[in-house]
């Protein structure tokens, strides 16, 4: 046991301990802040309380969600816990307490009958739009749409059928379906508009982005489901393909659906105790309203310049405080 | 005669489905390999009975697969007998419960084991006071007897020892040694030395022969070395597909097998060593000499050879002062010649 | 599904003696039949091609998965009258306080401190004291540099997190396994009773149950444990359960005549000669809990899945990779100091250890240290919060660099072989297996079973395949099937080429073992991202990523096979004068094939646990469905149905391999090591991660 190997890796790491410790000393006292801290709580009361913000996997949703986090933070003193969590288990998490917002919600009828006060057991309340207007509907990369501007229509997609085929489709066109937890009918408006494709689902929304990213890169063809606000259309426009368009009522039948996605406007869903309970953050999450073009940027931010949810929504708040001060009423 | 130490009667163990529904028909009469075929049992013991003596060593003898090791189990219900009975001391153990069993084993009966089963997560005194320890005894007193058995059996010094830090032969010491430290009244053995070098195996046979002279207590002895059971048997016991064959003294084994099996065993037993002048006497010719030197009846033929060669006269085969028989030089070379051509 | 199963040709000798071996069966070669079946499955391929596939669209449902839903839905709607909800739900606030408690403890401010009650400093010396004082100095100076690397790459809280769910999981497990081990250990009927439970929990995939888990213990750290404790459990069962069922007869025996009671059995004898055997299953479950990070991640359950998961939601690789990284070391980590413990009071027990005074002033002086860095800890912020390093962030950067470099170097050549296998391989077998009329597959396939596994592979093929066809997704399971023998052939190719080769070069091995061992702790979404940089969403990502995870595993398990002939045997062959390719194909690998047939097994299983990961990258089929049912509420029975499916595969192919192997009367020492514990997702537990 007592090789001299052994004492190196010994004195090795007691070295790396001592320089670790040195190079962190010097930081304050912890008695001071721990008193400072009991003052300012006895001051303020703390108002805001805890602050449980779900974050749906998507960028842009963590976009939204870190943005309104860091306020409440910075500006309320709450205490704001993210939970990564998909769709249909943060609305769960209403009834138990477990969560608090979910600050863009892309409309989940389903969902709403289980949990709003009108069908539903009322643990979740509809909040308003949050200024996002969702436009989901089918894509091409850009250099294809320049290329072959008829492409953007509709009928003409059975003509590059062949194009677009892979070794997935099976001597069809491939059209690119998306992350299970999205809203889609496009293998009904495939059949029902007698397109010779084949849906190949993607599986997640990283795996359709490096799909888009490679096909332009490589002049590759590929179309699919694709959706706005996105920070992945500033690095590639992504171009959309025109569908017969959306009418009132034409997607009810999710068999029969020929039509094109609406627009959606973003809601924001809140916890019904917790809207009706004395938090400050109430009021911010209702304030709360932006653009795609804000959510573009800071979801930017995170997933093409590699920042933290946290630096970058901090960075916007600090270019964009007259906004952020709306909010706070 | 006094009491039987141990008394078996009626023994069967079957193993398989349903083996209790095979006793008392005609299937129970099928070869152990028709009564498998048919019905998937197999035979372990079939209607065994004996007795053993107080101080007796019974040896049980056969061949590998013979149901020796299944015998030795029923005694103390290691295997659940199928039917049949075993009383030790007037105690019907296949009546006993489970408690009344456990206190049989803890204070009657011990076994040493051919694979020794020793503990080895515990050292050799530990091992030695286990018996002690599942009775309850006290670790002080318990390893205070433990240590005076390890003396008995030679191991003095290894007390703190591992069992994989000795040897087999002082590994089975120890079995031997740990079957001794509850002081049971009856020692059981399932072939304790075939896994032991012959040199090693001689040497703790004289050690069984040692402690059984010291401790005197009444032993069954599983073995299928025909010159172990020879040498340490006051009686055998010898067993074909889970049947008695035949039950002697060693003397009686080789001189008169019961049949072509026992035969073949003892075929190769130098019998000048083990038959005594009662298997090769006979009626004095009428007019020979009674003149010789005269030779107890359970002396063996090889010691007797000198003396009959040195001796003009026949000898004397006598019991105290009843005259039994006489031998001559050439009955004796009779069986000492007829194993040479063997 | 593991290989616990007693090899049938290999008997200790029991005493009293055993039965007599069985009679060997002829071995006419199944190749031929089987060829027969399959000839005939193409000719009615052929004239029926896509008739009765019973394909259902992708995000179609039939009635029963809509009632599956409609259970859940009632299940949520009465969560709180339902007794049993209650129960649950009390149960995971206790989890959930228990774990917060701790963390105030050690990682998280406990307000109104700015900071935990013992910071970072006192946190590596107290776990560093841990390390000197069960195991030696080498594992604490291994411990001390783990815990620093967790913060200087950046992920204190998360590795800390991450420590904590799965020390308390690992707590649970043995207060529950340990006397279900004792059960499997000592009764057969219960033996035979806990078995087909644990092979369905280690079947199912863990996404499977994070639904329920979900439902009944809500989300966060409550659920994060209990997926952890149903996917850590099963290890230590079956090990424990093992080595109990181990302790030779002889010794039993023994001490039983000796007059011992049920207990006295127990406890002077089993578990001690067990302890061992109980170790490696502690282990084992310890890694398994781990592994389990990054799933729990999807239920919002803390540690380093978080970042992990967060990397794969960004595409960035590197991001991903470092606290996947960090895993491994946790886990090399665990397994080193576990090992290490036990060998020591091993040692201690035989009253070795080395000199007992120095150790105490050792121990005594470490444990005053530690006591200051405690202190330190507490009275200065800097020593309490873990300073910021950019190391993680730079390594991060480093490892997309060399991605990106590989994936636009390699992009082509990866792209034709993807091709290749697609359309010569892949395409066609799926044709015949997912094209062909449901009833047509459903024969064929269970013609085949009795072909390579005899009648009892039949019944079991014929019992799970009426179970797919039952739930209604029955296309869906034949192209995950496709995938799953596709995927296993390759890692078969893998598992022998390096088998083969590590086991005659022992150089090889030593160089390959750390990198095998590596790859089967490091969680499956961190590769998962290059894969798909280099092949699309496709199949045949799905393919290479379950390759990637079964590969490993398979390829240990042939070369200990191949390693496991014994030399003689070889030596003798040698003296004929062969070649090494004859050595190699006409001794080693025929004795081996214990082994062989239980890397396949493995592979398949492997494989097969990896389908949900295929429907995150564009595999479809099951995969997809098991996602799909676990977004959206309304698919909830499609996901449940798409799980059991998975499950019934599993079953299946399980059996039948080990059928075949039955039937091979196997003499490789393979199936007899009863330590290849199968874990679905994360690493398998057939090893030990970094061999001692
Ligand atoms: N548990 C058992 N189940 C079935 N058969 C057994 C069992 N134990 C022993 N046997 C059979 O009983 C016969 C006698 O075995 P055993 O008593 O061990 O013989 P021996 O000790 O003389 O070699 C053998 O044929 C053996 O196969
Ligand atoms: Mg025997």
């Amino acid at each position: 046991m007592r090789t001299p190997r052994s004492r190196g890796a010994r004195i090795g790491a007691v070295a790396a301990v001592a320089t670790l410790a040195l190079s962190a000393c010097g930081g304050g006292s912890i008695d001071e802040q721990t008193q400072a801290n009991e003052e300012q709580a006895a001051e303020s009361g703390g108002e805001c309380g805890d602050l449980n913000m779900a974050v749906n996997p998507w960028v842009g949703y963590e976009a939204s969600a870190y943005v309104v986090g860091t306020v409440a933070e910075q500006e309320l003193g709450c205490n704001v816990e993210y939970k990564e969590l998909k769709e249909d288990v943060s609305w769960q998490g209403f009834g138990t307490g477990e969560v608090d917002v979910v600050i863009e919600d892309w409309g989940h009828p389903d969902l709403e009958k289980k949990f709003f006060a009108e069908q539903g057991d009322g643990t979740a309340t509809d909040f308003g739009p949050q200024g996002n207007v969702g436009i989901i509907g089918w894509f091409v990369p850009p250099w294809l749409a320049e290329e072959h501007p008829d492409i953007l229509d509709w009928e003409n997609l059975n003509k590059y059928a062949d194009e677009f085929a892979t070794s997935e489709s099976g001597g069809q066109g491939q059209f690119l379906g998306a992350d299970p937890s999205y809203v889609q009918f496009d293998e009904a408006i495939v059949s029902n508009l007698d397109l010779d494709f084949k849906v190949v689902f993607s599986g997640s929304e990283a795996a359709s982005i490096e799909a888009f990213r490679k096909a332009e890169e490589n002049k590759e063809w590929v179309i699919g489901y694709w959706y706005e606000p996105q920070y992945f259309n500033a690095e590639v426009p992504m171009q959309r393909v025109a569908l017969p368009p959306y009418e009132e009522g034409c997607q009810d039948d999710p068999e029969t659906v020929a039509c094109d996605y609406p627009e959606t406007e973003l809601k924001k869903i809140v916890s019904t105790e917790w809207s009706e309970g004395d938090s400050t953050a109430v009021d911010l999450v209702q304030n709360f309203t932006w653009t795609n073009e804000d959510q573009n940027v800071v979801a930017g931010y995170i997933a093409s310049d590699g920042m933290s949810p946290e630096d970058a929504a901090a960075k916007w708040i600090d270019e964009n405080q007259d906004k952020v001060d709306a909010w706070l009423g | 005669m006094t009491t039987a130490a141990l008394s078996v009667d009626g023994l069967w163990k079957i193993f398989g489905p349903r083996s209790d529904r095979v006793i008392g028909t005609p299937d129970a009469e099928l070869s152990r390999a028709d009564l498998k075929a048919k019905t998937g049992n197999v035979v372990g013991v079939k209607d065994v009975s004996f007795d053993v003596a107080p101080g007796e060593v019974f040896v049980v003898m056969g061949l590998s697969g013979s149901g020796k090791s299944t015998l030795v189990r029923l005694l103390t219900r290691l295997i659940e007998p199928t039917s049949g009975s075993v009383t030790l001391n007037g105690e019907e153990i296949t009546a006993a419960s489970e408690s009344k069993l456990r206190e049989i084993r803890r204070h009657q009966v011990s076994m040493v084991f051919q694979h020794f089963g020793l503990l080895p997560h515990r050292q050799v005194i530990d091992n030695v006071a286990y018996g002690l320890e599942v009775r309850g005894v006290g670790k002080k007193e318990r390893r205070a007897k433990a240590g005076e058995i390890v003396d008995l059996v030679g191991l003095t010094g290894y007390e703190k020892s591992y069992p994989d830090q000795l040897s087999g032969g002082m590994q089975q010491r120890v079995g031997l040694a740990r079957a001794l430290a509850g002081d049971p009244e009856m020692l059981l053995f399932d072939e304790p030395f075939s896994a032991l070098d012959p040199l090693i195996r001689r040497d703790m046979q004289n050690e069984v022969i040692r402690l059984h002279r010291e401790l005197g207590k009444t032993m069954v002895f599983i073995t299928h070395d025909l010159s172990e059971a020879l040498k340490l048997g006051d009686r055998i016991l010898i067993m074909r597909d889970g049947a008695i064959v035949q039950i002697g003294s060693p003397d009686e084994v080789v001189a008169r097998p019961a049949d072509d099996y026992v035969k073949d065993f003892v075929s190769e037993v130098p019998k000048s060593h083990v038959l005594t002048l009662k298997w090769v006497m006979r009626e004095p010719r009428p007019g020979e000499s009674l003149e010789g030197p005269a030779l107890p009846v359970t002396t063996i033929v090889r010691q007797a050879a000198r003396a009959a060669i040195a001796s003009e006269h026949p000898i004397r085969v006598v019991d105290g002062d009843e005259l039994l028989g006489v031998v001559d030089e050439e009955d004796i070379m009779r069986v000492v010649v007829a194993e040479e051509e063997s | 599904m593991t290989t616990t199963a007693p090899a049938p040709a290999v008997r200790k000798p029991v005493e009293p003696g055993a039965e007599p071996p069985p009679p060997e069966r002829s071995s006419v070669s199944r190749w031929i039949p089987a060829a027969v079946v399959i000839g005939v499955w193409i000719v009615a391929y052929l004239l029926l091609e896509g008739t009765d596939t019973l394909a259902l669209p992708g995000v179609a449902r039939t009635d029963l998965h809509d009632r599956l839903t409609e259970f859940n839905n009632d299940l949520l709607a009465s969560r709180d009258t339902n007794p049993v909800m209650q129960f649950t739900n009390s149960i995971s606030d206790l989890l959930r306080s228990l774990f917060e408690w701790v963390q105030r403890m050690i990682v998280v401010p406990n307000p109104p401190r700015p900071v935990p009650e013992i910071g970072w400093l006192g946190v590596v010396a107290i776990a560093t004291y841990i390390g000197l004082a069960i195991a030696n100095w080498r594992i604490a100076v291994l411990v001390c540099l783990s815990f620093l690397s967790f913060g200087v790459l950046g992920y204190w809280q998360d590795s800390l997190d991450l420590l904590i769910v799965t020390g308390i999981s690992v707590a649970i497990v043995i207060v529950l396994g340990m006397p279900l081990a004792v059960l499997v250990g000592t009764s057969t009927r219960a033996n035979r009773a806990i078995t087909v439970v644990l092979d369905l929990m280690q079947t199912m995939p863990t996404f499977v149950y994070l639904l329920p888990v979900v439902l009944f213990f809500g989300i966060g750290v409550s659920a994060a444990v209990v997926s952890t404790m149903i996917y850590a459990l099963p290890p230590l069962v079956r090990i424990a359960g093992f080595g109990i069922r181990e302790v030779p007869t002889a010794t039993i025996e023994a001490t039983d005549s000796a007059g011992q009671t049920y207990w006295q059995r127990l406890f002077k004898v089993q578990l001690p000669m067990a302890r061992k055997t109980i170790i490696v299953g502690l282990n084992q479950t310890t890694l398994a809990a781990l592994s389990m990070a990054t799933l729990a991640a999807f239920v919002n359950g803390p540690g380093l899945g978080k970042p992990v998961l967060a990397g794969l939601r960004i595409n960035d690789v590197g991001a991903a990779f470092v606290p996947g990284v960090l895993i491994v070391v946790m886990a090399v980590m665990l397994d080193r100091t576990t090992t290490a413990a036990s060998e020591r009071s091993e040692k201690v027990a035989r009253g070795g250890g080395g000199n007992v005074r120095q150790r105490r002033v050792l121990l005594a002086v470490g444990g005053v240290g530690t006591l200051v860095a405690v202190y330190l800890s507490r009275t200065y912020i800097g020593l309490a919060e873990f300073p910021v390093y950019t190391i993680g962030d730079r390594i991060a950067t480093w490892v997309n660099d060399v991605m990106d470099w590989v994936t636009s170097t390699f992009g082509g050549i990866t792209g034709a072989f993807k091709d290749l296998v697609t359309t010569w391989l892949l395409n066609p077998m799926q044709s015949l297996i997912a094209d062909s009329p449901w009833y047509v597959s459903f024969v064929a396939i269970a013609a085949l079973a009795f072909v390579f596994g005899g009648a009892r592979a039949l019944v079991s093929s014929l019992v799970c395949l009426t179970g797919i066809w039952f739930f209604d997704l029955w296309h869906d399971a034949m192209i995950t099937l496709t995938m799953t023998l596709v995927a296993t052939v390759l890692v078969m190719v893998l598992a022998l080429v390096f088998g083969v080769w590590m086991a005659r070069d022992r150089k090889v091995d030593l160089g390959i073992r750390p990198l095998l061992d590596a790859g089967q702790t490091i969680p499956p979404f961190v590769y998962l991202i290059p894969v798909l940089a280099l092949f699309g969403p496709s199949r045949f990502t799905a393919i290479v990523a379950g390759v990637v995870y079964a590969a490993p595993a398979a390829i240990k398990l042939v070369a200990d096979g191949v390693k496991g002939v014994s030399p003689t045997t070889i030596e003798a062959g040698r003296s004929t004068g062969q070649t090494t390719w004859q050595e190699i194909t006409k001794v080693q690998l025929p004795m081996a094939k214990g082994s062989l047939v239980l890397a396949t097994n493995q592979g398949l299983l492997y494989v097969l646990s990896m389908t949900v990961i295929g429907g995150l990258v564009g595999a479809g089929a099951l995969g997809y469905d098991v996602v799909y049912g676990f977004s959206r509420s309304e698919a909830w029975g499609k996901g449940l149905a798409a799980g059991i499916t998975i499950v019934l595969l599993g079953v299946m192919l399980d059996r039948i391999t080990r059928a075949a192997a039955d039937v091979r009367r196997d003499d490789g020492p393979g199936p007899r090591r009863a330590f290849h514990t199968r874990l679905p997702i994360g690493f398998p537990g057939d090893r030990k991660v970094v061999e001692t």
